[in-house]
């Protein structure tokens, strides 16, 4: 089951050399229900991410992507298998301490930004701050430092209802480099914007991995965003259907197809 | 880079101030007014019938206590057993169990239904890193300010009914034989049971807050 995995996987290995590893996923199987009615969200994944490089992953709904995206991110746990976040076994982690590596490795993106209502701009930025343990003064001060790096040093008294979905995810952006975490987790983060702001979110997160080394991975459908990613990851059914460099591929907007003869994978 | 040694790293989280849960809780209240003001006034209902009911018995007592035979004629002619005017019979503490009953169960629903329309929020702040202490905290600071502004509206206002209405019924010796010491003493007494109503009826709502886990952010809109 495995092996048909290890083809692409073991590839890019090689070609990677030694390049840090920050999430391993090994045979990670997911499945809801019991008895007859299992549902096998996910079916034995492995999957390698390195430190630095820009994840997309892709998949029809119900093909699992939410579920993998979930177990990569600490949200969820596995059925069956091991997922290795900055080299820690997510499995033997009590509540406490994934609170505590959701609070400080992982900073999360959400399609419908997910920003607190009730809070301000900075507000939302210095909460998870104050959840890693930061004084008062000195989350305003790294909060307002990082609105202002992502274009929104005007806005930091105002609350999500008074800015546009784009400022909102701006927020959402800030929020989730709040603690310097290793990986940026980003659920189809441009799916309620318009192409403009869309693609001003991908140059921000672009930005990010380029400037800060960040490990970005992304559910999406948008070709921009497939555009800047270094792999691509398709799945289906529960299973990884192929692993792509992204200098493998030929992306226009609009399409994905397989550059030249060599490659013959189903186009998605 | 083993396993062992970066399992180690994760430190023991600090417990958050209560400021900052105070903080979120305040926000949370302020934005949802309305369910705020449906909850309190429940409270408000209930707490000034029970201290109505306490303080007239109060008054009553001392009233009965001064022996006067023309105020005494009035007492029976109001239905008032001048001789077990110190207890209160089954049906009131019945119906007083009742009304806090029900505002006990009026909290609960409203607590619940807060808790269903913020799964998504819920879900957010754990992915922030919030623990599961922190939503109980925040459910419970906000139903035991809730909470205590209700039973404090609640118990002044049926305090008052009670002084205007006894004041009414029997002019002239209520206000000369006010038993101030009592009445304080009920006051307080209802003031603590609403206050134990109101986070009581809250803990459950909060424990199911804190289960939800931290997955339902990423859900879709509804």
């Amino acid at each position: 089951m495995t092996e048909q995995r290890e083809g692409p996987q073991a590839a890019s290995d090689v070609e990677s050399g030694a390049r840090d590893i920050v999430i391993r996923a090994l045979g990670v199987k997911r499945y809801y229900g019991t008895g007859d009615v299992v549902t096998k969200a996910l079916d034995g994944v492995t999957l390698t991410v390195y430190r630095g490089e820009y994840l997309s992953i892709m998949g029809p709904s119900g093909s699992g992507k939410s579920t993998l995206f979930n177990m990569i991110g600490g949200i969820d746990t596995p059925t069956e298998g091991m997922v290795f976040i900055d080299e820690i076994d997510v499995a033997r982690l009590d509540a406490f301490e994934m609170a505590w590596m959701r609070c400080n490795k992982i900073g999360y993106i959400f399609q419908s930004y997910n920003i607190l209502p009730t809070l301000t701009a900075l507000e939302n930025v210095t909460l998870p701050m104050r959840f890693a343990g930061l004084s008062p003064d000195e989350a305003r001060e790294k909060g307002a430092e990082i609105l202002r790096a992502v274009g929104l040093g005007d806005r930091l008294f105002h609350r999500p209802y008074e800015l546009s979905g784009g400022q909102q995810q701006r927020v959402a952006v800030a929020r989730a480099m709040a603690n310097d975490p290793v990986i940026i987790l980003a659920d189809e983060p441009t799916a309620n914007l318009d192409v403009d702001t869309g693609a001003e979110i991908i140059e921000l997160l672009c930005e990010l991995k380029r400037d800060r080394g960040l490990t970005v991975i992304s559910a999406t459908h948008d070709m921009k965003m497939l555009n800047v990613s270094d792999r691509i990851l398709w799945i289906r059914d529960g299973r990884v259907q192929r692993l792509e460099e992204r200098r493998n591929l030929d992306i226009q907007i609009g399409t994905v197809a397989a550059r030249g003869k060599g490659t013959k994978g189903k186009t998605p | 880079m083993t396993n062992a040694q970066s399992q180690s790293q994760i430190p023991r989280q600090t417990p958050l101030s209560w400021r900052i849960v105070l903080r979120v809780s305040l926000a949370g209240m302020r934005r949802r007014m309305m369910r705020s003001v449906v909850t309190v006034s429940c409270v408000v209902l209930a707490l000034a019938f029970l201290a109505y009911m306490l303080v007239l018995a109060d008054i009553t007592q001392a009233l009965v206590e001064l022996n006067n035979p023309k105020l005494n004629i009035l007492l029976q002619e109001r239905g008032v057993d001048i001789f077990a005017a110190s207890q209160m019979d089954p049906m009131t503490i019945l119906l007083i169990g009742l009304a806090l009953l029900t505002c006990a169960v009026g909290i609960a629903n409203s607590m619940l239904m807060s808790v269903t329309e913020r799964v998504r929020e819920i879900g957010t702040l754990k992915c922030l890193g919030a623990q599961d202490r922190f939503i109980v905290k925040s459910y419970l600071v906000e139903s035991t300010l809730q909470g205590f502004l209700g039973a404090t509206a609640g118990v002044v206002l049926g305090c008052a009914i009670a002084v205007a209405a006894s004041a009414a019924t029997f002019p002239g010796y209520v206000l000369s034989s006010f038993p101030a010491v009592m009445v304080l003493r009920s006051l307080i007494v209802s003031l603590f049971i609403g206050l134990v109503i109101a986070v009581g009826a809250s803990i459950w709502p909060a424990a199911v807050a804190a289960r939800k886990r931290p997955v339902d952010a990423l859900r879709v809109e509804e």
